[in-house]
């Protein structure tokens, strides 16, 4: 590929890749700024550009690829939060089964008692998933029923008790209380759960995505995060917005519908599907 | 944020004392911060480019009074563009259900709210214009997607096509429209599969069942959230399925909504309807100008 001297015209065109990317003006132009440092004035071809801005991304994005923390408490309770439909109740079908093929034994609790049909949703993932979906009535309490459900997954001596939840906006303050109610129930039984908090997050969604972890943080504690529906064509830049601001760690990503379509978060290929390089 | 960028505005134009018409560099230097705010809320990157080329060439030349600093002239004509652009022509709610049964096609990607806005606009056509709606799921995909519609059709007091199971989202159609016409039905809505506008065979299908259906309105449902993506959404879902309108959902948000100016510049048809929270009657008709203000953060 032909070399040319790095200008503020190729400057530009690498902070549109960035920022058509969802990941931001403001962090488009510092991590474009970056890759410009010690390169402007040089001569470089756009090949070579592209495997220095995922050269760079992947290096922002490399502490917080981390997998799923596995405790030895029993057992260790997994809540998964979110906005509606990013994907909780699909990605907690998935990491049942994953964790099931692993030999664990896992129970699911179906805290979505608000939308049509979310439990029996659930329940299709829990066959699928072989692992059993514990139900409350709709419309019943959510907190009370991840109060029996963690009981009982105790008394079963569970190794996992993963609870679904309603999808909410972050800026419905009744319902974010509902999940704060949902945490200080859990913490009654065991002031240590939940262990894990994961927010599910679209990679559709655009600059949202870092309200509503600033706000599922402050609400329910997060400690991790996935990011749903990078199967299709829109490449969820702002993690490393959140990577730059909030350092959780990326647990998994989904990549499709299917069972088996959660995979690890990998730094190296998101960087480079990021901006546009062939895996 | 309005405030902001209009502070913005203000503090680029502070050293234009003078009063009189817009130079062309003034202009320039007060649509980059526009540029930031449009993209900050979302608006896809071409989109938010060709916006900014239009307003550049309304606005150089453009007198300033006594009465109106630079900035605010500035937002004033980009606000006005905005609305300009946002607005279809003809009343948004005007969905074409003459000639019984009229056949609705809802798509759009996997969870942007199609089965709930297809009970909340079937809700909608019932109580306000006093119509004998039919849903149908033709979602195969989904676990427990047609049970959701069957449910929601049950609250808000419609009849939903029996379902059945190991029949094909084509063949359902096919079922939908003949109980849609033997019943009396006024209107049929054809809830369908979330997909991804790459997947090819599940673009196949929805072309299938659009061909058999022959809808009169094809909506395409968005989430309200949704950053530089709408572009390629819009631009796949209205080539290879044909669509008539845009509903917006999840506008209860705090997001700022730039999806919106994405959908209409991109595919030129109307947005109808915004969702505006989970429950039954959380459906406005599209208005632009909020929808303006909020994209600049007013
Ligand atoms: N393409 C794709 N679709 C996904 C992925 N994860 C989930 N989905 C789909 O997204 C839609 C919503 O998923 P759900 O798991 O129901 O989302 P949710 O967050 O539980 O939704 P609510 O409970 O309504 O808030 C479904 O159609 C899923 O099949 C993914 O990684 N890729
Ligand atoms: N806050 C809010 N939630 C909404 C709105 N519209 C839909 N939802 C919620 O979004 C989630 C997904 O909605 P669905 O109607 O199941 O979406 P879908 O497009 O049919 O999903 P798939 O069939 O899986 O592709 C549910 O939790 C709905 O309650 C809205 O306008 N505001
Ligand atoms: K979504
Ligand atoms: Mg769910
Ligand atoms: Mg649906």
């Amino acid at each position: 590929a032909p070399r040319r001297e790095m200008d503020d015209a190729m400057l530009e065109s690498l902070e549109d890749v960035l920022i058509q990317a969802d990941m931001g003006v403001d962090t488009a132009l510092r991590v474009s700024a970056n890759i410009a440092e010690g390169r402007f004035g040089k001569k470089i071809s756009a090949p070579e550009l592209r495997r220095a801005l995922a050269g760079e991304v992947t290096r922002i994005m490399t502490p917080v690829a981390r997998p799923l923390p596995l405790y030895p408490s029993k057992p260790q309770v997994v809540l998964v939060v979110g906005v509606n439909g990013s994907g909780k109740t699909t990605t907690i079908g998935k990491l049942a089964s994953q964790f099931k093929a692993a030999g664990k034994s896992v129970v699911i609790a179906a805290g979505d008692t608000f939308r049509a049909a979310a439990v029996e949703q659930l329940q299709v993932w829990g066959s699928r998933a072989g692992v059993p979906v514990l139900t409350a009535p709709e419309g019943s309490d959510p907190a009370s029923l991840a109060f029996d459900a963690f009981t009982r997954a105790r008394a079963e001596g569970a190794d996992l008790l993963m609870i679904d939840t309603a999808g909410r906006l972050q800026n419905r303050a009744d319902l974010m209380e509902e999940l704060a109610k949902i945490v200080r129930t859990l913490r009654k039984i065991d002031p240590t759960a939940p262990h894990n908090t994961l927010l599910v997050l679209d990679a559709t969604t655009g600059q949202n995505a870092v309200a509503q972890v600033e706000i599922f943080r402050k609400i329910a504690d997060v400690s991790g995060l996935v990011m749903t529906k990078l199967d299709g064509t829109a490449k969820g830049g702002v993690l490393v917005s959140l990577a730059d601001k909030f350092g959780l760690p990326i647990h998994a990503i989904g990549v499709g519908e299917q069972i088996d379509d959660l995979a690890p978060f990998d730094p190296e290929d998101f960087a480079r599907a990021l901006v546009g390089l062939d895996a | 944020m309005f405030e902001s960028l209009s502070d913005r505005l203000g503090s680029v134009f502070d050293r234009l004392t003078k009063q009189g018409a817009l130079s062309e560099a003034d202009v320039i230097a007060a649509l980059r911060e526009v540029r930031v705010a449009l993209l900050e809320a979302d608006v896809s990157l071409p989109v938010a480019r060709d916006f900014i080329k239009r307003v550049q060439d309304k606005a150089t030349g453009a007198a300033v009074t006594k009465s109106i600093t630079p900035g605010q002239m500035v937002v004033k004509i980009v606000h006005d563009e905005l609305i300009r652009v946002l607005e279809g022509d003809g009343p948004a709610d005007a969905l074409k259900i003459d000639n019984p049964p009229a056949a609705i096609l809802m798509v759009g990607l996997q969870g942007s709210g199609k089965t709930t806005t297809t009970a909340k606009l079937a809700k909608r056509l019932k109580d306000r214009n006093n119509k004998r709606v039919l849903l149908a799921s033709l979602d195969t995909n989904r676990p427990a997607a047609m049970e959701q519609l069957a449910i929601l059709a049950g609250q808000i007091g419609v009849d939903s096509l029996p379902i059945v199971k190991g029949e094909s989202a084509v063949q359902i159609a096919r079922r939908a429209k003949t109980q849609a016409a033997m019943g009396g039905y006024d209107v049929l809505f054809l809830d369908t599969a979330g997909r991804l506008h790459i997947d090819e065979v599940l673009m196949d299908e929805v072309q299938a069942v659009r061909d058999i259906a022959q809808p009169r309105e094809t909506l395409l449902v968005v989430d309200g959230l949704t950053g530089q993506d709408a572009v390629n959404v819009a631009a796949e879902f209205d080539g290879k399925v044909g669509i008539s309108g845009v509903v917006l959902t999840r506008m209860d948000g705090d997001g700022r909504g730039g999806a919106a100016l994405s959908m209409r510049a991109v595919t030129g048809k109307p947005i109808r309807f915004v969702g505006l929270g989970e429950k039954m009657d959380a459906l406005e008709t599209f208005e632009a100008g909020r929808v303006a203000g909020r994209i600049l953060g007013m």
